[in-house]
């Protein structure tokens, strides 16, 4: 993958990966909450028929200017600076986690503007009878425990967040949380709720709705109230995968787009 | 102003089990309030508001009170509450409110107006704390967002101060708060305002923000005056750097003190209810200490981690008695080694105010009032003029109406006593 960063006409410094055929269909990944993971197999599964950028929200990584952004009509109106800034036109629009939640908020502001929308493991609704476990009093630990389905993974991607980790990479991982959950916080704490919900009718595109079936942070009944709430979308639900799908099933998830 | 001392309550739960620890995983935020008897409770809040207007009678300079919410630690989700009671029923101490948390109320305006109410209820007696909050109160409890928690305090504090100041109405238009018309009503009787303390917890930022506005900065740590000391240092580094003079009243320091005729008696007194405090009161889940972006990175990189890995998160030691004399956490002894220690608290951490917890954990009212007593009355009077170059400084203290009114004391018989007129020219 090839990084670079670009500058949002609002002022934020945003880094980019970029991979694929600059003739393919675009499409943007919107990441999810702890990041991009260092592991690029998605991506690259992807651009096998797409060409693909993910940009890093700002908190997160070398992307900068995060205290510009307040609330959820910042962080959605930033997306689309982001795809101006590449200037990309229709493209597929895919958020995982925290970025399905910006995505599918993108999409509710410009329902034209995109070629195809799919929404992985996001979040942005909320139901009483399956609260969502609060994130923000998690120890490092914990999210390994609970974003992935498989332990071995968490261990080698979330470097610091288990037990075993060094006490410089626990230092770091807590830090580097500190900043990209701090940012996060603006649009899901306390209740990572915004009220996506009634905006969803304007949505035009075709969507895909995607889950791990052991996603035990937002669980996987949450893809059912999505389908419902879009008027062109289809649910798939994968096997042997948690909250981190495009890091522990990346080959499935490809081939469903 | 000689030295002052504020008998402080922080209400706590005094009947937690004693598997607390290994029972519940914290005294905050997510402890099921089946654990809490409004029976009690009822008796509980007397026992506590008599001890308060006590520590008046015998002379404390201020008797204080603060805002937690959702735990057993500390029952005073509104301490404007119990303050009032107490304006009603004291006629001379500072009533010490310390303090509202700013930025959970909405609007703010609701602070300038409770505490206007305080102000001139108690005929100016008010002392004023603005605390941004623990993050268990603040972020965890009250919902606010941790990286927006600071620049909403800001906020909050400007359109108070505002409130107070003016005398038209004005409008304001903020990020967090739009009003067209802000127009407190009452308004404090202390002018400019009642003296205004911010309990802070090491940060630089605060520091700045309390010396740009003169107000008090307030430590209120239960870990001591030794592990206090860097933090403090700190502080009087800032001072020296800004300019300001370097009055003591500048800084208060929150002490557990208990005083008993001789050491031996001191433990034998004491020793269970303060052991209650710090290992059931304090007993947090370092998950609600802090959520990501409720702090600085720049501070987070200067802490301790250890409480974040996964065997020791539920494995924190018991502290034991002899831990918390030598730390300096707990001041205890005879009158005079308490007297000792207390000289040296204030010295090396050059404060003016002392906020005395005299009252710890599960300590019962005859052994409270035995220890406020031998404090009033055997140390005080010694420690009052450790600052004689300070002692016409008043800039921190309140300045009260000369004759202030109070309730009218109820009748033994329940008839209602011959109430004193008000003047209305």
């Amino acid at each position: 993958m090839n990084a670079r960063t670009l500058q949002t006409r609002r002022g934020m410094h945003v880094r980019v990966m970029e991979a694929g055929r600059n003739e393919a269909q675009p499409l943007v990944f919107l990441h999810g909450v702890l990041g991009l993971l260092n592991d690029d197999t998605f991506l690259n599964a992807l651009a096998e028929r797409y060409h693909v950028f993910a940009p890093e929200l700002p908190g997160y990584g070398e992307s900068s200017g995060e205290e510009l952004l307040e609330d959820m009509l910042d962080f959605t109106l930033h997306g689309w600076d982001v795809v101006d800034a590449l200037g990309l036109r229709q493209p597929v629009l895919v958020g995982h986690s925290l970025g399905g939640m910006i995505a599918a908020e993108m999409a509710c502001i410009a329902p034209a503007a995109i070629e195809k929308l799919v929404l992985v493991d996001p979040f942005g609704l909320w139901l009483d009878e399956h609260p969502i476990p609060d994130l923000f009093s998690f120890l490092p630990f914990e999210f390994g425990d609970v974003l992935f389905h498989n332990r071995l993974r968490a261990a080698e991607l979330l470097v610091g967040a288990t037990d075993v980790a060094e006490p410089d990479a626990l230092r770091q991982f807590f830090i580097d949380n500190a900043r990209r959950l701090g940012t996060a916080g603006k649009i899901l704490f306390p209740i990572p709720n915004r009220r996506v919900s009634k905006r969803l009718y304007r949505l035009t595109a075709e969507t895909l709705i995607v889950w791990g079936e052991d996603d035990k942070l937002i669980p996987s009944v949450y893809a059912a109230h999505w389908a419902k709430l879009i008027a062109r979308a289809r649910v798939e639900c994968v096997k042997a995968a948690g909250h981190m799908l495009p890091y522990e099933q990346p080959q499935v998830l490809a081939a469903l787009m | 102003m000689p030295m002052r001392f504020t008998w402080f309550n922080l209400m706590p739960w005094p009947y937690l089990p004693e598997d607390f620890r290994q029972t519940y995983r914290s005294v905050w935020v997510d402890l099921p309030n089946r654990l809490y008897d409004p029976v009690k409770g009822h008796a509980l809040y007397h026992e506590y508001m008599d001890q308060l207007e006590y520590a008046d009678e015998l002379g404390f300079d201020g008797i204080g009170v603060n805002e937690h919410h959702q735990n057993g630690y500390g029952l005073m989700p509104s301490p404007n509450i119990i303050a009032a009671t107490l304006a009603r029923r004291t006629a001379r101490a500072a009533i010490c409110v310390i303090g509202n948390s700013i930025a959970l109320y909405n609007p703010p305006i609701r602070v300038a107006e409770e505490f206007a109410m305080l102000d001139v209820i108690s005929g100016g007696r008010l002392v004023a704390g603005f605390p941004v909050g623990t993050p268990m109160d603040t972020n965890f409890c009250y919902g606010q967002i941790p990286a927006l928690t600071r620049d909403k305090y800001a906020e909050a504090h400007e359109l108070i101060m505002r409130a107070w100041a003016e005398e038209e109405p004005f409008a304001f238009d903020g990020k967090y708060n739009q009003l067209r018309w802000v127009n407190c009503w009452p308004k404090p009787i202390q002018k400019p305002h009642p003296p205004i303390y911010i309990p802070g917890g090491g940060s630089v930022e605060t520091y700045d923000f309390c010396l740009e506005h003169d107000y008090n900065y307030s430590y209120l740590s239960f870990y001591g005056y030794l592990a206090a000391q860097a933090l403090m240092d700190a502080y009087w580094e800032r001072v020296a750097q800004s300019g300001k003079d370097e009055s003591p009243h500048r800084a208060a320091f929150a002490q557990v003190i208990a005083v008993a005729d001789t050491d031996a008696d001191a433990e034998r007194l004491y020793k269970e209810h303060i052991l209650y405090f710090y290992n059931r009161c304090l007993h947090v889940a370092a998950a609600f200490l802090d959520p990501p972006g409720y702090r600085t990175i720049n501070t987070i990189k200067a802490s301790s981690l250890q409480r974040l890995r996964r065997q020791s998160a539920s494995e924190v030691p018991e502290a034991t008695w002899q831990q918390l004399l030598d730390g300096g956490m707990v001041i205890a002894g005879s009158p005079e080694t308490v007297r000792q220690r207390m000289e040296e608290l204030i010295k090396t951490l050059h404060v003016g105010h002392v906020f005395c917890l005299l009252h710890t954990g599960n300590q019962p009212d005859d052994k409270t009032r035995h220890n406020t007593r031998l404090f009033a009355t055997e140390v005080i009077p010694k420690l009052r003029h450790l600052w004689p170059e300070w002692d016409n400084d008043d800039r921190w203290w309140i300045h009260p109406l000369e004759s202030p009114r109070t309730g009218s004391p109820p009748h033994p018989n329940g008839q209602v006593a011959e109430p004193t007129p008000v003047e209305r020219a």
